[in-house]
Protein backbone atom coordinates (compact mmCIF):
# COMPACT_ATOMS: atom_id res chain seq x y z
CA UNK A 1 0.00 0.00 0.00
CA UNK A 2 1.30 3.41 -0.90
CA UNK A 3 1.65 6.18 1.73
CA UNK A 4 -1.19 8.13 0.12
CA UNK A 5 -3.59 5.19 0.45
CA UNK A 6 -2.50 4.69 4.08
CA UNK A 7 -3.25 8.34 4.86
CA UNK A 8 -6.63 8.11 3.15
CA UNK A 9 -7.54 4.94 5.05
CA UNK A 10 -6.58 6.50 8.41
CA UNK A 11 -8.59 9.58 7.51
CA UNK A 12 -11.68 7.60 6.51
CA UNK A 13 -11.44 5.58 9.74
CA UNK A 14 -11.21 8.82 11.74
CA UNK A 15 -14.22 10.21 9.84
CA UNK A 16 -16.24 7.10 10.68
CA UNK A 17 -15.29 7.31 14.37
CA UNK A 18 -16.39 10.96 14.42
CA UNK A 19 -19.63 10.12 12.61
CA UNK A 20 -20.37 7.32 15.09
CA UNK A 21 -19.73 9.71 17.98
CA UNK A 22 -21.97 12.40 16.52
CA UNK A 23 -24.78 9.91 15.86
CA UNK A 24 -24.70 7.79 19.01
CA UNK A 25 -23.82 10.06 21.96
CA UNK A 26 -26.51 11.83 23.97
CA UNK A 27 -24.39 14.72 25.23
CA UNK A 28 -24.48 17.72 22.89
CA UNK A 29 -20.84 18.49 23.70
CA UNK A 30 -19.72 15.08 22.45
CA UNK A 31 -21.81 15.50 19.30
CA UNK A 32 -19.74 18.65 18.68
CA UNK A 33 -16.55 16.67 19.42
CA UNK A 34 -17.56 14.11 16.80
CA UNK A 35 -18.05 16.90 14.27
CA UNK A 36 -14.56 18.20 15.11
CA UNK A 37 -13.13 14.72 14.50
CA UNK A 38 -14.78 14.62 11.07
CA UNK A 39 -13.34 18.06 10.22
CA UNK A 40 -9.89 16.81 11.25
CA UNK A 41 -10.25 13.78 8.98
CA UNK A 42 -10.90 16.13 6.06
CA UNK A 43 -7.82 18.16 7.04
CA UNK A 44 -5.68 15.01 7.02
CA UNK A 45 -6.94 14.29 3.50
CA UNK A 46 -5.92 17.78 2.36
CA UNK A 47 -2.43 17.37 3.83
CA UNK A 48 -2.03 13.91 2.27
CA UNK A 49 -3.05 15.10 -1.20
CA UNK A 50 -0.79 18.15 -0.89
CA UNK A 51 2.15 15.95 0.15
CA UNK A 52 1.74 13.15 -2.40
CA UNK A 53 -0.20 14.85 -5.19
CA UNK A 54 0.87 16.91 -8.16
CA UNK A 55 2.19 20.50 -7.85
CA UNK A 56 2.94 20.63 -4.11
CA UNK A 57 4.80 23.92 -4.63
CA UNK A 58 1.45 25.72 -5.04
CA UNK A 59 0.73 25.08 -1.31
CA UNK A 60 -2.99 24.72 -2.04
CA UNK A 61 -3.75 21.89 0.39
CA UNK A 62 -1.69 23.48 3.14
CA UNK A 63 -3.52 26.82 2.77
CA UNK A 64 -6.86 25.02 2.79
CA UNK A 65 -5.94 23.29 6.05
CA UNK A 66 -4.89 26.57 7.68
CA UNK A 67 -8.18 28.25 6.74
CA UNK A 68 -10.12 25.15 7.77
CA UNK A 69 -8.51 25.23 11.23
CA UNK A 70 -9.57 28.87 11.62
CA UNK A 71 -13.15 28.06 10.56
CA UNK A 72 -13.22 25.11 12.99
CA UNK A 73 -12.11 27.36 15.84
CA UNK A 74 -14.96 29.79 15.13
CA UNK A 75 -17.41 26.92 14.78
CA UNK A 76 -16.38 25.40 18.11
CA UNK A 77 -16.72 28.75 19.92
CA UNK A 78 -20.21 29.43 18.54
CA UNK A 79 -21.31 25.82 19.02
CA UNK A 80 -20.25 25.69 22.66
CA UNK A 81 -21.92 29.07 23.27
CA UNK A 82 -25.14 27.64 21.80
CA UNK A 83 -24.86 24.57 24.03
CA UNK A 84 -24.42 26.83 27.08
CA UNK A 85 -27.46 28.91 26.11
CA UNK A 86 -29.59 25.79 25.58
CA UNK A 87 -28.38 24.36 28.90
CA UNK A 88 -29.39 27.55 30.66
CA UNK A 89 -32.83 27.40 29.06
CA UNK A 90 -33.62 23.67 29.33
CA UNK A 91 -31.30 22.70 32.25
CA UNK A 92 -29.89 19.81 30.23
CA UNK A 93 -27.36 19.22 27.47
CA UNK A 94 -28.89 15.87 26.48
CA UNK A 95 -29.88 16.03 22.83
CA UNK A 96 -32.61 13.41 23.26
CA UNK A 97 -34.34 15.49 25.95
CA UNK A 98 -34.37 18.80 24.06
CA UNK A 99 -37.55 18.18 22.10
CA UNK A 100 -39.29 21.56 22.21
CA UNK A 101 -38.86 22.19 18.50
CA UNK A 102 -39.71 18.63 17.48
CA UNK A 103 -42.27 18.59 14.66
CA UNK B 1 4.47 3.66 4.96
CA UNK B 2 6.85 4.09 7.86
CA UNK B 3 6.69 2.83 11.41
CA UNK B 4 6.32 6.35 12.82
CA UNK B 5 3.26 6.93 10.63
CA UNK B 6 1.70 3.68 11.87
CA UNK B 7 2.36 4.52 15.54
CA UNK B 8 0.92 8.03 15.18
CA UNK B 9 -2.11 6.75 13.26
CA UNK B 10 -2.83 4.16 15.96
CA UNK B 11 -2.47 6.84 18.67
CA UNK B 12 -4.83 9.18 16.83
CA UNK B 13 -7.44 6.52 16.18
CA UNK B 14 -7.26 5.17 19.74
CA UNK B 15 -7.80 8.68 21.07
CA UNK B 16 -10.77 9.18 18.76
CA UNK B 17 -12.36 5.85 19.70
CA UNK B 18 -11.86 6.58 23.40
CA UNK B 19 -13.38 10.04 22.94
CA UNK B 20 -16.62 8.64 21.54
CA UNK B 21 -16.94 5.56 23.78
CA UNK B 22 -15.87 6.59 27.31
CA UNK B 23 -18.69 7.30 29.74
CA UNK B 24 -17.37 10.26 31.71
CA UNK B 25 -17.39 13.46 29.68
CA UNK B 26 -14.13 14.83 31.09
CA UNK B 27 -12.31 11.64 30.07
CA UNK B 28 -13.81 12.01 26.61
CA UNK B 29 -12.48 15.56 26.30
CA UNK B 30 -8.98 14.50 27.36
CA UNK B 31 -8.99 11.57 24.90
CA UNK B 32 -10.06 14.06 22.24
CA UNK B 33 -7.02 16.20 23.09
CA UNK B 34 -4.79 13.11 22.66
CA UNK B 35 -6.36 12.49 19.25
CA UNK B 36 -5.78 16.11 18.17
CA UNK B 37 -2.15 15.95 19.32
CA UNK B 38 -1.65 12.73 17.36
CA UNK B 39 -3.05 14.43 14.27
CA UNK B 40 -0.65 17.34 14.75
CA UNK B 41 2.23 14.85 14.91
CA UNK B 42 0.89 13.21 11.73
CA UNK B 43 1.00 16.60 9.97
CA UNK B 44 4.58 17.08 11.14
CA UNK B 45 5.39 13.57 9.91
CA UNK B 46 3.98 14.44 6.47
CA UNK B 47 6.15 17.56 6.21
CA UNK B 48 3.50 20.21 6.97
CA UNK B 49 5.22 21.93 9.87
CA UNK B 50 3.09 25.07 9.91
CA UNK B 51 -0.21 23.17 9.78
CA UNK B 52 0.97 20.80 12.51
CA UNK B 53 1.93 23.58 14.88
CA UNK B 54 -1.27 25.50 14.11
CA UNK B 55 -3.22 22.32 14.85
CA UNK B 56 -1.39 21.94 18.15
CA UNK B 57 -2.06 25.57 19.12
CA UNK B 58 -5.68 25.80 18.03
CA UNK B 59 -7.04 22.31 18.71
CA UNK B 60 -5.08 21.10 21.73
CA UNK B 61 -4.58 24.54 23.21
CA UNK B 62 -7.96 26.14 22.56
CA UNK B 63 -10.72 23.81 21.42
CA UNK B 64 -10.03 20.90 23.81
CA UNK B 65 -9.80 23.30 26.76
CA UNK B 66 -12.98 25.06 25.58
CA UNK B 67 -14.77 21.70 25.54
CA UNK B 68 -13.55 20.99 29.09
CA UNK B 69 -14.90 24.40 30.17
CA UNK B 70 -18.25 23.68 28.52
CA UNK B 71 -18.47 20.29 30.28
CA UNK B 72 -17.77 21.89 33.66
CA UNK B 73 -20.20 24.78 33.03
CA UNK B 74 -23.04 22.44 32.06
CA UNK B 75 -22.30 20.10 34.98
CA UNK B 76 -21.90 17.23 32.54
CA UNK B 77 -19.20 15.68 34.73
CA UNK B 78 -21.73 14.77 37.43
CA UNK B 79 -24.20 12.86 35.32
CA UNK B 80 -22.76 9.41 34.78
CA UNK B 81 -25.64 7.29 35.99
CA UNK B 82 -27.78 8.03 32.95
CA UNK B 83 -27.31 6.26 29.65
CA UNK B 84 -24.48 7.77 27.64
CA UNK B 85 -25.70 6.54 24.26
CA UNK B 86 -28.90 7.49 22.52
CA UNK B 87 -31.65 4.91 21.89
CA UNK B 88 -30.80 4.85 18.18
CA UNK B 89 -27.11 4.41 18.94
CA UNK B 90 -26.84 0.97 17.38
CA UNK B 91 -28.23 2.23 14.07
CA UNK B 92 -25.77 5.14 14.16
CA UNK B 93 -22.81 2.80 14.69
CA UNK B 94 -23.95 0.57 11.82
CA UNK B 95 -24.32 3.64 9.60
CA UNK B 96 -20.80 4.83 10.49
CA UNK B 97 -19.43 1.34 9.69
CA UNK B 98 -21.21 1.42 6.33
CA UNK B 99 -19.72 4.85 5.57
CA UNK B 100 -16.25 3.53 6.40
CA UNK B 101 -16.78 0.48 4.18
CA UNK B 102 -17.75 2.68 1.22
CA UNK B 103 -14.82 5.07 1.77
CA UNK B 104 -12.30 2.24 2.16
CA UNK B 105 -13.63 0.54 -0.95
CA UNK B 106 -13.27 3.80 -2.90
CA UNK B 107 -9.71 4.33 -1.64
CA UNK B 108 -8.55 0.76 -2.35
CA UNK B 109 -10.06 0.56 -5.84
CA UNK B 110 -8.98 4.06 -6.92
CA UNK B 111 -5.66 4.95 -8.47
CA UNK B 112 -4.38 6.34 -5.18
CA UNK B 113 -3.52 2.85 -3.95
CA UNK B 114 -1.15 2.28 -6.87
CA UNK B 115 0.42 5.65 -7.67
CA UNK B 116 4.00 5.92 -6.56
CA UNK B 117 3.92 9.39 -5.01
CA UNK B 118 6.81 11.73 -4.43
CA UNK B 119 9.83 10.55 -2.54
CA UNK B 120 10.77 13.72 -0.71
CA UNK B 121 8.65 16.27 1.08
CA UNK B 122 7.82 19.36 -0.98
CA UNK B 123 9.38 22.58 0.29
CA UNK B 124 7.09 24.59 2.53
CA UNK B 125 9.19 27.15 4.35
CA UNK B 126 7.63 29.87 6.44
CA UNK B 127 8.81 32.38 3.84
CA UNK B 128 6.82 30.74 1.05
CA UNK B 129 3.75 30.31 3.27
CA UNK B 130 3.93 33.99 4.21
CA UNK B 131 4.23 35.08 0.59
CA UNK B 132 1.30 32.85 -0.38
CA UNK B 133 -0.84 34.22 2.46
CA UNK B 134 -0.05 37.82 1.60
CA UNK B 135 -0.29 37.55 -2.18
CA UNK B 136 -2.42 34.79 -3.63
CA UNK B 137 -4.58 34.06 -0.57
CA UNK B 138 -4.92 37.56 0.85
CA UNK B 139 -8.67 37.78 0.17
CA UNK B 140 -9.49 34.52 2.03
CA UNK B 141 -7.24 35.71 4.85
CA UNK B 142 -9.25 38.94 5.23
CA UNK B 143 -12.52 37.01 5.04
CA UNK B 144 -11.27 34.67 7.80
CA UNK B 145 -10.33 37.66 9.95
CA UNK B 146 -13.82 39.14 9.52
CA UNK B 147 -15.44 35.77 10.24
CA UNK B 148 -13.40 35.24 13.41
CA UNK B 149 -14.45 38.66 14.68
CA UNK B 150 -18.10 37.98 13.89
CA UNK B 151 -17.92 34.54 15.53
CA UNK B 152 -16.38 35.98 18.68
CA UNK B 153 -19.07 38.67 18.97
CA UNK B 154 -21.78 36.13 18.20
CA UNK B 155 -20.50 33.66 20.80
CA UNK B 156 -20.45 36.38 23.47
CA UNK B 157 -23.98 37.53 22.59
CA UNK B 158 -25.35 33.97 22.58
CA UNK B 159 -23.64 32.80 25.77
CA UNK B 160 -24.08 35.89 27.91
CA UNK B 161 -26.67 35.57 30.66
CA UNK B 162 -29.77 37.60 29.95
CA UNK B 163 -30.43 40.39 32.37
CA UNK B 164 -34.07 39.61 33.03
CA UNK B 165 -33.48 36.01 34.06
CA UNK B 166 -30.49 37.00 36.14
CA UNK B 167 -32.48 39.65 38.00
CA UNK B 168 -35.25 37.11 38.54
CA UNK B 169 -33.05 34.40 40.02
CA UNK B 170 -30.64 36.49 42.08
CA UNK B 171 -32.85 39.38 43.15
CA UNK B 172 -32.98 38.21 46.74
CA UNK B 173 -29.36 37.19 47.07
CA UNK B 174 -27.55 40.16 45.55
CA UNK B 175 -28.15 43.86 45.92
CA UNK B 176 -29.64 45.47 42.88
CA UNK B 177 -27.21 47.49 40.79
CA UNK B 178 -27.69 51.21 40.72
CA UNK B 179 -29.76 52.43 37.79
CA UNK B 180 -26.90 54.37 36.23
CA UNK B 181 -24.41 51.49 36.45
CA UNK B 182 -26.32 48.65 34.90
CA UNK B 183 -24.35 46.26 32.77
CA UNK B 184 -25.42 46.34 29.20
CA UNK B 185 -25.66 42.84 27.78
CA UNK B 186 -26.61 43.81 24.27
Amino acid sequence: MTPLAGCLLVSSLLFSVGLAGALTRRSAILVLAGIELMLNAANLNFIAFWRFGAHPEALTGLMFVIFSIAVAAAEAAVGLALILAIYRHARTSDVSEITEMKG
Amino acid sequence: MTASFLILAILTLAGGVAAVTLRRLVHCALALAVSFAGLAALYLNLGAEFAGLAQLLVYVGAIAILIVFAILLTRGSETEDRAAFSPAGFAGAVLALAVFAVLAWAVVTSGAAHSAGLGSAPPSTMREIGFALMQRYVLPLEVIALMLTAAMIGAVIVAVREKASEAGTTAGALPRPEPGRELRTR
